[in-house]
């Protein structure tokens, strides 16, 4: 936004007349209209949008659960079968909102991984990219305190689990716990407390959004080829381009998450939460959301209560720092061959967490946990600072529009200009 | 301008003012921060409905294990076997994660019974009774084993199931949540 001064005129009288008390037409106008978008973006690109989609899906649906939903330990579980049978179209809100998180984190994921494939987190975007992570650990902890609410087994048992994760810290670690509970174990004031969060912690994240999309709008938008646009070829306005190729993506995102919503609703979830909460069993399988199941993995793989609780609060910290970590200066991985296998190894290292996460901690898959966590901590701390300078990138194209177009000799059918922007590296 | 901040080597009043002013805040900041945060404890009445609680041990029959609720927490009672006893009693407490003998987990000539928390050190799962390599516990979440007198053996649980204050008020009735007047 402050690196592309408005060109909007308002036409009418009182267009003018507001305009010059609160310039927000303008604001809309340089950010989501003639905001210069690279011309080469995939559907990759559209992720973003589709998150804003489902932030707000989450906190329309969420506001209307909270008017049938009753945040106290002997009245949730009856309450949200309250939802589902007797609220009209209470069954649809529920289901709306319970997938509605699966479908968030599977957005996000792509995202998240689309930025480390074509390097949006190296600068200039690094503070737009810790902005992101920030979003990722609330939205985590929205999801953790939102699956507590219906209070049934999975519920109690996994509100159970991850507070006392916090025991693990020494000396401060019990009455840490005893503040989180607000009492000797979890119970009807630690159910109170996570609706409040549960409420307020969205529209926390709705805050750093917006701060989000104002970081990415001061460099605008990382493209395949990672090179910077150079002239006003590289780059059509946001309007019409990416807004309607942003609403078709968001529009077959819909059809998927409804095809969840329709048909399996309950896929994602586990049977046992159907049982209202009993602190005296502990269900025989425990495992958590399928999104949190990487984590949950390295938290296992180490035999030290507190050493499993740093490692896996270090998995996602250590995000923070991958801008520095990074040492190479070719953004994209299409233009790093070495890079790109490593890439793919990562990838299928943390589907390989996440599986092992749903798995008993026992045996070969403990083994194969440990592995994984050596390497995915290696990814981080050996693989990328090394590769920077070890691997011989590919010749990145003079331009975006070279990259889309082909090198075009003597200027045929290319305006003149397009390129003579000198070959860059950054 | 240039004069004075050229000059400016000693600290003025203005200075003082700015720093007094500062601390002021961030002392005040910090007092209203606290009843916030003190909101967040165990409440009064979740206090008060801690007092103790009087178990009577007649109905547990031999290799019984009784769950009862204490301040929300789960506790274990347990009436062992002989077999049970020994097994216990039967073990090198120097190797043990979390040295600690069965005659410090039981009451003087009560060895047949044993109170402890009912949920893991680890992450707060509750142990299966009869169950795992020494027929003690056994986790089902992360797979910690404890023995007869609820040490861990194995798994990654940190600590021994803790021993909740409790006295013997008669040889069938225990009272949890109070220490023997004597100790």
């Amino acid at each position: 936004m402050s690196q592309h001064p408005t060109t909007y005129v308002p036409q009418s009288a009182f267009g003018k007349w507001f305009e010059s008390r609160l310039p927000i037409a303008g604001l809309v106008h340089s950010s989501f209209i003639a905001f210069p978008v690279p011309r080469n973006l995939t559907y990759f690109w559209t992720f973003g949008a589709i998150l804003v989609f489902m932030l707000v899906s989450q906190i329309v649906t969420g506001v209307f659960l909270a008017m049938y939903y009753t945040p106290n330990a002997d009245l949730a579980f009856q309450s949200v079968e309250h939802i589902m049978r007797d609220v009209n179209y209470g069954w649809l809100l529920r289901y709306l909102h319970a997938n509605g998180a699966s479908m968030f984190f599977i957005a996000v994921y792509l995202h998240i991984f689309r930025n480390f494939y074509y390097g949006s987190y190296k600068a200039p975007r690094e503070v737009l990219y810790i902005l992101g992570v920030i979003i990722f650990i609330l939205m985590m902890s929205t999801a953790f305190m939102g699956y507590v609410l219906p209070w049934g087994q999975m519920s109690f048992w996994g509100a159970t689990v991850i507070t006392n994760l916090f025991s693990a810290i020494p000396l401060v670690g019990e009455t840490i716990v005893s503040f989180l509970w607000g009492g000797y174990a979890v119970g009807n004031p630690t159910l109170n407390r996570f609706f409040s969060l549960h409420y307020l912690l969205p529209f926390m994240t709705l805050g750093v959004v917006i701060l989000h999309i104002w970081a990415l709008h001061v460099p605008g938008q990382n493209n395949p080829t990672g090179i910077p646009i150079k002239s006003g070829k590289d780059a059509v306005p946001f309007t019409p381009y990416a807004t309607i190729k942003d609403i078709f993506a968001v529009v077959v995102f819909m059809i998927f998450f409804a095809w969840w919503v329709f048909y399996i609703p309950n896929y994602l979830g586990h049977a046992d939460n159907y049982i209202p909460a009993n602190p005296a069993v502990t269900p025989a399988h425990i495992v958590p959301e399928w999104y949190f199941l990487p984590f949950y993995a390295i938290l296992r793989a180490i035999p030290d209560k507190l050493g499993g609780v740093i490692a896996m609060f270090s998995a996602i910290i250590i995000w923070v720092f991958m801008p520095w970590l990074d040492t190479s200066k070719v953004r994209s991985t299409a233009y790093r061959p070495l890079y790109k296998q490593f890439f793919w190894v990562f990838v299928a290292v943390c589907v390989l967490l996440g599986w092992l996460g749903s798995k008993p901690a026992e045996g070969y898959y403990t083994l194969a946990a440990q592995i994984c966590t050596v390497y995915y901590f290696a990814h981080f701390l050996i693989v990328l600072p090394v590769l920077g300078f070890v691997e011989r990138p590919l010749p990145l194209p003079n331009s975006i529009l070279e990259s889309v177009m082909g090198v075009q000799k003597g200027g045929a059918g290319i305006p003149a200009g397009a390129n003579a922007e000198p070959q860059s590296k950054g | 301008m240039a004069e004075t901040t050229t000059h400016v080597a000693e600290p003025t009043r203005r200075d003082f003012l700015y720093i007094a002013t500062g601390a002021a805040a961030a002392v005040g900041g910090a007092t209203l921060v606290w009843p916030f945060v003190q909101s967040l404890a165990p409440d009064a009445a979740t206090v008060a409905a801690g007092a103790p609680v009087e178990v009577d041990l007649t109905p547990i029959a031999e290799g019984q294990i009784v769950k009862v609720f204490w301040r929300g927490r789960l506790i274990f009672i347990r009436h062992r076997t002989p077999d049970e006893v020994k097994s216990a009693g039967d073990v090198n407490v120097a190797s043990l994660r979390d040295p600690q003998s069965d005659a410090e987990r039981v009451k003087d000539g009560k060895a047949q019974w044993l109170v402890v928390y009912g949920n893991c050190t680890h992450l707060g799962c509750v142990p299966l009774g009869q169950q795992g390599e020494y027929k003690g516990w056994f986790c089902p979440c992360h797979g910690s084993v404890f023995d007869t007198s609820g040490r861990v053996r194995g798994g990654p649980a940190p600590t021994n199931l803790p021993i909740p204050s409790y006295t013997f008020v008669s040889d069938t009735k225990i009272i949890i949540g109070q220490e023997e007047a004597t100790a």
